[in-house]
Parts: structure tokens; sequence; C-alpha cells
């Protein structure tokens, strides 16, 4: 197309090609576009038909991510002492800091002079979480933590996705995931 | 065989009888895989995997998800439990007249179609691998030994203009949607449905002129008949070959007829929501989009009766195949019907799936350019098409 501006000279301002009437009926454009879907199509369905799986996707709960990275902020983990109980003080700072408030602890004391509160009850709604990793910034003493696999988060009924204390502390039984650092913003 | 049912025949009455079921189960079928394939194969071609989460669980922790087949169960049953949506000032008679506008055209238009060659049942039960049937063999031989009848629900002498006058009708449920939903966005898609369906409906009208020229009638067995001639004595006379440019304008202007894209102004989702349907809900709105399907199948089911040769496989006679080479492979009765039909499902097939690539594949026109394209192309090319036909006729050639 091409446009002339008064008092200047003939200047093709776009550089585009002038569409003849055998470009403008289409046919040649239309067989190039169904021909290329249709690569793509037949590539995929000689997948499918070799039991492979065609397409590009990852089909989530079944499958996760084999190059996620390491620092992906996934499900959440409390972090054991030595003798296996949580290291959580129960300061409630990362209840107080979460956006979507979906941190309940109740404290309760500990038997140890030094250590002083524990959280009686630590539960996370996976189903209110919006994984901004806020938590574990705010927590002091390094107890909870996010691993990178989102393996297993998912669920079909709301209320078996509020994770108790147990669970945070036991995940590697349901992950086969290994956690050595923290999330590091 | 004297045996009669309102004056009718009763084998004769039987025989219609199933083959307008078969006919009628045969295009709800093909709308259900159309439902099917609009998921799948889109995502497909676009490197997804679709549909494939709804399903029956089984016994031993399997789930029978049928490669998504059965997401159109759920749809049926979510839309049959759905609320049934209506505006507040509709009109009811139009409002609901207008889903059977757009739904029963399509499936009666296909009444004309032939789908195989004479089938003789006193001879079709001879083949080896339907003797084993109880029962009917016997029947025929003994009693009917020369009935036989074709593979057509309607023997009408004015087929295409049959197809042409129903599916004229379609417009209506567009315009009549559009109208009684009393909303704007739904005016705006009917309006827009009716304008491109009669510009369109045209050009569709002439390009098929050329091969009503050529082949001298507008009888769909008697078209598919004449397609099973060879020109040279090698070439079948599939309208395709007869009439090239007649196939393209034919598959433009029918995609435009079924409002699929690239022709998807009447229910352009980014600019009017759902066109003329916007207001339908439930059960009413999969009716609409069931609509659409089968008119993609009945499209498919008329481009290759008119330009493919319907039911006919290439050199394949009554008895089998005649080789343009000199050669002859015999085939049972049974064989023969057999292939034809299945070559008439083939075609029917590969043309849903081209339909469906297409629509795939295509970005939609702007209003104006559909116009332009309806109007200023395809018309012109199609009276050039048909004055180039009517030349070469008169002048003695095909």
């Amino acid at each position: 197309m091409s446009y002339q501006l008064p008092g200047l000279p003939d200047m093709e301002y776009l550089d585009r090609k002038k569409r003849t009437f055998f470009d403008q009926i289409y046919i040649k454009e239309i067989g190039r576009g169904v021909l290329i879907t249709s690569r793509h199509f037949f590539r995929n369905l000689w997948k499918w038909l070799t039991f492979r799986k065609g397409g590009v996707v990852i089909l989530y709960p079944e499958e996760t991510r084999p190059d996620m990275s390491p620092n992906n902020r996934g499900r959440h983990v409390l972090v054991q002492r030595t003798d296996g109980s949580s290291r959580c003080v129960a300061c409630k700072m990362c209840a107080t800091v979460c956006p979507a408030s979906c941190i309940t602890i109740e404290a309760e004391e500990s038997e140890d002079p030094i250590i002083q509160k524990r959280p009686a009850v630590f539960e996370i709604d996976m189903s209110r979480c919006i994984f901004c990793g806020f938590c574990v910034e705010a927590c002091p003493v390094d107890a909870i933590r996010m691993v990178a696999s989102t393996e297993k988060l998912v669920g079909y009924n709301r209320f078996k996705m509020v994770y108790d204390k147990e669970l945070l502390l036991n995940w590697n039984k349901i992950v086969n995931d290994d956690v050595v650092h923290g999330y590091n913003p | 065989m004297e045996s009669s049912f309102l004056g009718i025949n009763t084998v004769t009455f039987i025989t219609n009888f199933l083959l307008a079921t078969a006919v009628f189960l045969f295009m709800f079928m093909m709308g259900a895989v159309m439902s099917w394939s609009e998921r799948k194969q889109s995502a497909q071609l676009q490197d997804r995997i679709g549909a494939n989460r709804a399903s029956i669980p089984l016994p031993g922790g399997k789930k029978f998800a049928m490669w998504g087949f059965i997401n159109n169960l759920a749809d049926a049953i979510k839309c049959l439990i759905k609320e049934d949506f209506k505006p507040k000032a509709y009109d009811l008679l139009m409002y609901n007249l207008a889903i059977f506008f757009a739904f029963i055209p399509a499936v009666l238009a296909v009444a004309v179609v032939p789908f195989a060659g004479v089938v003789k049942p006193a001879e079709l039960f001879q083949a080896w691998y339907l003797n084993w049937i109880p029962l009917l063999p016997e029947y025929f031989t003994n009693n009917l030994p020369d009935f036989s009848f074709r593979v057509q629900v309607a023997n009408l002498n004015v087929g295409l203009l049959f197809i042409f006058a129903v599916g004229g009708i379609n417009v209506f449920g567009a315009i009549l949607a559009g109208w009684s939903s009393n909303n704007k966005f739904s005016m705006m898609g009917g309006m827009r449905a009716a304008s491109q369906m009669i510009s369109y409906e045209v050009s569709m009208g002439l390009s098929l002129l050329g091969l009503i020229f050529i082949y001298g009638q507008v009888d769909m067995w008697e078209l598919v008949q004449s397609q099973q001639n060879l020109a040279w004595g090698w070439l079948p006379k599939w309208g395709i070959f007869m009439q090239p440019v007649a196939f393209f304008l034919f598959l433009a202007a029918a995609i435009a007829e079924n409002k699929r894209m690239p022709f998807d102004l009447p229910e352009a989702e980014s600019e009017i929501i759902s066109g003329y349907f916007t207001e339908y809900s439930g059960f009413k709105m999969l009716l609409f989009m069931f609509a659409e399907f089968i008119e993609i199948v009945f499209v498919a089911v008329i481009v290759s009766t008119l330009f493919f040769g319907g039911f006919s496989v290439p050199y394949l006679t009554d008895v089998g195949f005649q080789w343009p080479w000199g050669g002859f492979t015999a085939l049972s009765h049974a064989s023969v019907v057999i292939l034809q039909l299945l070559s008439f499902t083939f075609k029917v097939l590969f043309f849903c799936w081209l339909l469906q690539q297409m629509r795939w594949s295509l970005p939609r026109f702007r209003y104006d350019q559909l116009m332009s394209l309806g109007w200023k192309i395809l018309l012109p090319l199609s009276v050039l098409n048909l004055i180039v036909t009517v030349l070469i006729v008169a002048l003695g050639g095909f």
C-alpha cells in the first residue's frame, strides 16, 4: 500500500508489497497456513499414534517439570531440629506477613527453657497460599522454607489442602526431593 | 411381499425408515465427532494435548477417558443441569423457534444425498463375511429375490435445488435468534449473519451452475452416477477435475454459509460476545453449537458429493474394478457396497478435517473485507467461471 502526501514526490512510506488480485483471493496464503498447521498436526498425531506425547505441555499433577529452577517457590516445609521437632518458635511473624492470611499458628510452652515457645498447631491453607515467599523471608529462625518441587500440591477437596504441622515436617515422605538451602529471594 | 402399511410396501417402508434413521444417526455421530475434534484437533495443531480429563472411573483405579470423548458427555450433562437463563424481554415463540431453524435444515438436506449405490439384499448376504447372519439371507433369497434399494433417503429429482432451498432456511435461525433475544449484541450478530449468508448464497449457487451445465441434471443420484464416467479412459469425471475453479469458490462460499472461521463474523467472540446466540444458555446454547458442527459435516457431504464423486470409487463398477489398463478385479456385491460406503465416509471425514484445519489456521476477516470478498471477488469469478463453462459446453466440450 502506498501513501502519497501532497507536495511530496511519490514515496512508498511502508515497505509493503501491493496485493494483487491473486493475493486477494487468499487461496495461496490459506494453502500455506493450512500446510503449516497440518505439519504440526500430523507430527503430533504421529507421536500420539506411536504412544509418545504429542505437544509440549506437561500434564501437571501426574508430571512435573524436570527443569524446574532450584529457586522455584514450591511446597512449604518446616525444618526439623536434630531431635525431629520443629525449629519454629511460634513468633507468628510469618502469619503476620502472609498477604493471603493462610498461616494459622497456636503457640504452647516448650519443655526446653531455652526454646521457650513452640507451635501446638501450625497449618498452611495451600488452597489460599499465593506462593509469595514472604513467610520464608520473615522467619527469624529459618524454620520455614520452600522446596522447588510442586509435586502433589493439588487436591479435589479444599479441606484436605490445609496442611498441618506433621505434613509440613515430614514433607519428604510425600515428595522425593531434597532441601538443603532456604528460599533465596 | 403383498403386505402394506398405509399403502406403502412394508419392506420399502422398513428399508426407508432404517435408512432415514441411519443417515440421521450418521449426522449426529459426525456432529459429536466434530465437537470432539474441535477440541482435540485444535490442540494437536497447537502442540497441546487437548481435553483428556473428563473420564469415567473404572474399578482398579483406571480412568475411561476415551481420548477426550467423555468430555462430550460431560458437556451434555453440564448443559442439561444448568439454569436455562432467558433475557427479561425475550420473544417466547421466536426465541424457541430459532433453535429449530438453525438445527433442522442441515440434517434435513442430507436426505437427498446418496451414501452408496444400489443395494440388492438377496445378493448382499451371499458374501462369506455376511452369511453368518441368521434369518435375513434366507428371507431375502426366498421372498424378495429382485428387491433392491438405493442408499439414499429421498429420491428427489430436484435434489440440488432441495439442498439449496432447505439450506436457505438456515439464515432464519440466526436472524430469529438475534432478534428475539432482545440484546444489542445478538441483534448485531443476527444482522451480520443475515447479510453474510445472503451474500454468499449468491456465489454459492452460481459456482454450482457450471456443474449443472456439464452434467445436465440436478438429481443428486444422477450427478454421482455421471461423475463415475471416465474422461480419456482414465480420469474420473469428478467435479474437481471438470470445475476446479468452482470447487474453490464453492468451498469458500460454503464456509461463509456455515459461519465458520475465517467468516466467523456473526459470532465473533472478541467483538460481539457470542453473536446471535449470546442470550442462549444451557442446552439451547449446546444445540446451536451442535447445529454448527452438523453444518460442517453437511458442507463436507455436499462438497464430496458434488466435486469428489460422492460414494463412487474410481474405476469401480457394480461387479468389480475395471482398471484403465484393461485389467479386471472381480468383487462381490457386498464388497462393492462396503467400498462405496467407506469411500463416502472417508471423503466426508477428509473434508471435515480440512474445514477444521482451516478454521484453526486462519484469522477472522474484517467485516468490509468479508463483504468485498463476497461481492467483488467471489461473485465475478463465479460468473466468469459460469460463462467459460457455458461456452465450452456450447462448443461441444465435455
